[in-house]
């Protein structure tokens, strides 16, 4: 069951732009749904199609970037609401990791929790990756998070993540509830300590 | 930085020591979540994996449900037109009986904006942590919690083992100091906040706002402060408890009671920040010198004040113009432009940020006696059913129809469009809520004018964007 991940490989897909907002990974609309099953049609959905439907430009529309599973991405990505129709929308799509020059905090967690290695690489080495993929999408991408390292082509970029998300990605703990539960004992414990889930012992 | 020998402890600190389990393998807390708040869009998932692994809820007196984002304002029959927005309902109820769960739906008085509500029913108490599947969670803060917005599966984490696996955030203190001027509001000092420190400013903070402007605010601006925290990147702000938050609780529905009160009031009272708090950075900000603020662009930090013009793209550095020109082209501005006079085609107030009655009361203030413009259509949503009892038993809501705005039942209603409140087309709204993101009010062309409710008001009159200042 316990799933761990080291890597995450594939070709790349680049959607620019700094504050990309969980509404514009996935709109409000599309959250009306009792399950993520379908999330990922809804990836980028009002820059993806006019409101008659029809195709706009857009990377996730691009057949140079079919199959893409690697997502790269500018400043604060994921910014806003907190619904994980976002990263599952991302995921569904296709995209297994994410390298970007900073994340939200709220997205990032998700991500985590969903299995998606979010890593981050200084503005200047973001763009050279950009432009790499953009000039070749074939280009194979590996973001290794044993070593901390992007390889793509014949580069290889050290990146920063947050360590504690690399950690459980690694070490299969990311899906984090029997872990928490391993401890019952001390959460019960905890609930008693706490003055007022004890109403103040009055 | 300061040294943290022999000084003392914030809030923050405290209150995460307070209900740190254990510290996990990954170097992430186990962090023990004292209120768990629920609402239809982002648990049923979460209720689906428990069923899925056979899990239980651990605390299920420790979650409240209500329902807000798909609630329609005008009709609440049931079923709901929408059946998307029914089924989501009928989900919800299942799941708070299967796993017993207190649920407040729209036939409940204590129903509204789940943010609105944990605060005006004293579910909300100092010196908690609380969760919630909403990133606006940070409004909670506002009584001195740790106050955190979560994803789904986080939820799962949380009704299974009432925990969250989570790290330790950094703390900035937020110093307000002086006093406002005449129409400036809590919505105004939380943008200007937003324009000095960016959009990703807070990012691995927690922000504590703190100074004269915030220890005179009431507990209903200081929520709007905290609200935004999270536009700012911050994912949790607080502020520290004192008389003003222990007035406010009392007597509340869920409020500690009798001998159980005084206990609580000097629980709240020891998880203050001490004086000689240790923080990872300080800033401040000069009440005197804010003004009645204004979004012109996609994002809450592009604010400026009503007696500014629109900047331009060469104003910023090269890296960013991409994404100035990216905001001016979706609003249909140019740089330059003065932001006072830019027609609007609705306004709208309420949700999470500013639905509370003390908004409402200073709407109804700019409106009392006058007409909105006939080219705009207002609609004014009140956070909760007990927001709305009380602005009719003070006239309010006659206040509203009488110069012509639409007088809804509480919901999230057009700060998100998952209802049937919605731009069309590439109309134009001044809005109190708290986000102008491309699309967010349901319309991938409608744009949004973020400004305080009596701003909103005072725009619904001119029908075009207005200096609140001349109204007072």
């Amino acid at each position: 069951m316990t799933r761990y991940i080291h890597d995450a490989k594939g070709t790349g897909i680049v959607v620019r732009g700094d504050d990309i907002d969980t509404d514009r990974i996935i709109p409000a609309r599309y959250l009306r749904e009792i399950t993520f099953a379908r999330m990922g049609e809804y990836a980028f959905y009002d820059e993806r199609f006019k409101e008659d439907g029809k195709k706009k430009e857009h990377p996730f529309n691009n057949e140079r970037f079919e199959g893409a599973s690697i997502l790269i991405v500018n400043d604060n990505f994921g910014c806003g609401s907190s619904r994980e129709h976002a990263p599952q929308a991302l995921m569904r799509w296709g995209i297994k990791a994410i390298v970007g020059e900073s994340f939200a905090e709220i997205f990032a967690g998700n991500c985590t929790m969903l299995g998606i290695p979010v890593v981050t690489l200084p503005h200047d080495g973001i763009k050279k990756l950009m432009d790499s993929i953009e000039h070749d999408p074939s280009v194979e991408i590996a973001v290794n998070l044993d070593d901390g390292i992007v390889k793509y082509g014949k580069n290889e970029v050290a990146f920063a993540a947050d360590e504690s998300a690399r950690k459980a990605l690694i070490e299969g703990t990311w899906d984090s509830t029997s872990l928490l539960l391993s401890a019952k004992e001390q959460i019960l414990e905890k609930g008693k300590a706490l003055p007022y889930i004890t109403d103040f012992d009055a | 930085m300061q040294s943290r020998f022999l000084m003392g402890d914030s809030l923050f600190s405290k209150v995460w020591k307070k209900h740190t389990v254990r510290e996990l393998p990954t170097g992430q807390t186990q962090l023990f979540i004292g209120l768990h708040l629920i609402h239809e869009v982002t648990s049923p998932q979460a209720f689906q994996m428990l069923r899925e692994r056979n899990l239980e809820v651990l605390y299920p007196k420790r979650t409240v449900a209500t329902v807000d984002h798909i609630v329609p304002t005008k009709n609440q029959q049931r079923p709901f037109s929408d059946e998307l927005a029914e089924k989501m309902m009928q989900e919800l109820e299942k799941n708070a009986r299967e796993f017993g769960i207190q649920l407040f739906d729209v036939k409940n008085y204590r129903q509204g904006i789940v943010h609105i509500i944990g605060p005006e029913l004293g579910l909300t108490q100092p010196g908690m942590t609380i969760a919630c599947g909403d990133s606006h969670t940070s409004t909670h803060g506002a009584f001195g919690t740790i106050a955190l917005g979560i994803g789904t599966s986080q939820i799962r984490d949380v009704l299974a083992s009432q925990c969250l696996a989570v790290a330790r955030l950094k703390v900035r203190k937020l110093n307000i100091t002086g006093s406002l001027g005449k129409g400036v509001y809590a919505k105004d000092v939380i943008l200007i906040i937003m324009r000095q420190l960016g959009v990703k400013g807070g990012i691995g903070y927690a922000y504590e706002y703190a100074g004269e402007v915030i220890e005179k605010m009431s507990m209903e601006e200081r929520m709007t402060i905290c609200n935004m925290s999270i536009e700012g990147g911050a994912r949790a702000g607080y502020v520290n408890p004192d008389q003003t938050t222990f007035d406010y609780i009392k007597g509340k529905e869920f409020a500690p009671q009798g001998a159980a009160w005084d206990k609580a009031v000097a629980y709240w009272k020891s998880i203050a920040s001490d004086p000689d708090a240790a923080y990872d950075d300080v800033v401040e900000v000069k009440g005197s010198k804010i003004k009645p603020m204004v979004t012109w662009g996609i994002t809450p930090g592009q604010a400026i004040t009503i007696e500014e013009t629109i900047p331009k793209p060469g104003d910023f550095p090269v890296d960013e113009r991409p994404n100035i020109e990216l905001a001016l082209r979706h609003m249909q501005f140019r740089g330059g432009e003065p932001i006072r006079g830019k027609k609007i085609d609705v306004a709208f107030i309420g949700s999470c940020t500013n639905s509370r009655i003390s908004d409402l009361r200073e709407a109804a203030r700019i409106f009392r006696g006058r007409k909105i413009a006939s080219s705009v259509k207002a609609i004014v949503v009140p956070g909760s059913q007990l927001v709305k009892r009380q602005a009719e038993k003070e006239g309010l809501g006659k206040i509203f129809i009488a110069a012509g705005c639409e007088w809804r039942k509480a919901g999230c209603s057009m700060c998100l469009a998952m209802n049937p409140d919605k731009l069309s087309g590439a109309q134009i709204c001044a809005s109190s809520s708290n986000r102008n993101f491309i699309g967010r009010q349901g319309s991938p062309r409608g744009r949004t004018l973020l400004m305080s409710p009596a701003m909103v008001a005072a725009a619904a009159i001119e029908g075009k964007v207005a200096d609140v200042r001349d109204y007072l």
